[in-house]
């Protein structure tokens, strides 16, 4: 089965900024990702192990389930220290957050890289995934599960600070504490938000270790 | 040099002991805080500085009090629920087991009142019940993240602060409690229509337990700034801190 997708004239052609031989090169102009980007995506990373680790130590202060997570994998030593980590990293995540999304769709990336996704494309492509034919050929190119993941990881993420907003004022946020269906519904709404996005970390994860060349496309931008 | 013998102060060392066991869980904050694998990657950088990075979160907090006193909103107020929300039994909490709740003697207590106020009498029980009451069902939000649904009743707190001819200008309301606890809040939420000086719970005097013979009742903050035990209360412009505010919990503490 061939894709189309991944054909090289169609990466041309959809690339906003083509990479043409014998043309020098222009800094970040040949950039798989540009400067911006990579730097929203690691301060994102910083942010996101923050507020994740955080987060943990306290939930342990009031488990909604029969566990809690390892005190080793949390941060802050005890509530106080974790709440303290947790509303300072909240502003980096939220600033970073609105700038990424400010800049991916004011450069028009969000619609050139992530969009369309049709559900007939995700299924072709998690077929080949599942025989070990998607092709990774133009790392400029985002595949239609590439698109999904990261389409949800973003929606995702609003539903984290949305859901946190409630917890953190509730009586502040009402509108949005009635749309998370209150302030007790927003706790799970608030938890399971969070194990989606560990559990597409681990994902991530996984998939820069079989590719790893996009490791260093987000470090180096190439 | 001659030695002299020191009296020993019982109320003093008890404080001193207090003092020094809320030290281990303090420090421990960032010592266990460094430990996490992540962050230790980035050794090297001023996050890993124990003394610096507590000084960049307390003053990230004191950034997050102004930010919560400018979202607050005096006239918004929190939710109220029907009376067969009311979680029974309604929790008990305290930085101290149940069994250690202070005894006050309801016939000898007096609410003293002092600072920017310009009746400095000190409060009887019966004059306290002879103020107009008001009653609410709220949610009692735990900075743990636990709630619970209660009943109070008591005089509303602007109608006191009015009734003692307090500085509604001043920046702080403060809170000595029977249990040595001890809190602070902002002037706007003294002031919120919710905020209430509550001598009952679920109709009944409030209970040794909820904190007798008063407690303030603010839905729009955390638990732990809703003192129990009330013996004094002082207006002032002057930051007053709190027991839990002072080890780190944010001051503000809104919910």
């Amino acid at each position: 089965m061939t894709s189309c997708r991944s054909a090289p004239t169609a990466t041309l052609a959809a690339d906003p900024l083509p990479n043409r031989p014998g043309t020098p090169p222009a800094g970040d102009g040949r950039a798989i990702h540009p400067r911006w980007l990579r730097i929203a995506h690691w301060l994102n990373t910083l942010a996101v192990i923050v507020m994740v680790t955080s987060g943990w130590r306290i939930y342990n202060a009031s488990p909604l389930f029969g566990f809690s997570f390892a005190e080793g994998l949390t941060l802050g030593g005890w509530l106080a220290g974790a709440l303290q980590w947790h509303f300072a990293a909240m502003w980096l995540l939220g600033a970073n957050g609105l700038a990424y999304l400010l800049l991916t769709a004011g450069s028009g990336r969000l619609w050139q890289r992530f969009l369309p996704v049709s559900p007939r494309a995700v299924l072709d492509d998690l077929r080949d995934a599942l025989h070990g034919r998607l092709s990774h050929a133009d790392p400029r190119r985002y595949n239609s599960l590439q698109r999904l993941a990261y389409l949800f990881v973003m929606l995702d993420s609003a539903v984290l600070v949305a859901s946190g907003l409630v917890l953190w004022k509730s009586v502040q946020f009402p509108l949005l504490r009635e749309l998370l269906g209150g302030y007790e519904t927003a706790r799970y709404v608030h938890f399971f938000a969070m194990t989606a996005l560990a559990g597409f970390v681990v994902v991530h994860l996984v998939m820069v270790a079989l590719v790893p060349r996009t490791l260093r496309a987000m470090t180096l931008g190439r | 040099m001659s030695k002299r013998i020191i009296p020993v102060d019982g109320d003093a060392l008890t404080k001193e002991a207090l003092s020094r066991l809320d030290q281990p869980a303090r420090r421990l904050f960032l010592r266990r805080a460094l430990t996490l694998g992540g962050l230790s990657l980035l050794s090297g950088c001023a996050i890993t500085d124990e003394p610096s990075a507590e000084k960049a979160l307390a003053k990230i907090s004191r950034f997050n009090d102004r930010v919560q006193a400018w979202l607050f909103d005096p006239n918004r107020l929190a939710p109220t629920y029907p009376e067969s929300m009311i979680a029974r039994p309604f929790p008990f909490n305290a930085y101290y087991d149940e069994a250690q709740v202070p005894d006050v003697d309801a016939g000898r207590f007096r609410l003293e009142v002092s600072g920017l106020v310009a009746d400095r009498h000190a409060w009887s029980l019966p004059e306290l019940h002879a103020l107009p009451q008001a009653d609410q069902i709220t949610r009692h939000i735990c900075v743990e993240g636990w709630s619970a649904i209660g009943r109070w009743g008591g005089v509303p707190f602007s109608l006191f602060l009015r009734r003692v001819g307090a500085d509604l200008t001043a920046k702080y309301v403060g809170f000595k409690c029977a249990d040595d606890y001890y809190t602070s809040i902002d002037m706007p939420t003294a002031l919120h229509p919710q905020t209430l000086l509550a001598l009952t719970f679920d109709g009944q005097t409030l209970p040794r337990r909820y904190g007798f013979p008063m407690k303030l009742r603010m839905p729009t903050k955390l638990g732990y700034k809703n003192p129990k035990h009330i013996q004094a209360i002082f207006v002032t412009n002057t930051y007053p801190g709190g027991y839990w505010e002072d080890q780190g919990y944010n001051w503000f503490g809104g919910s």
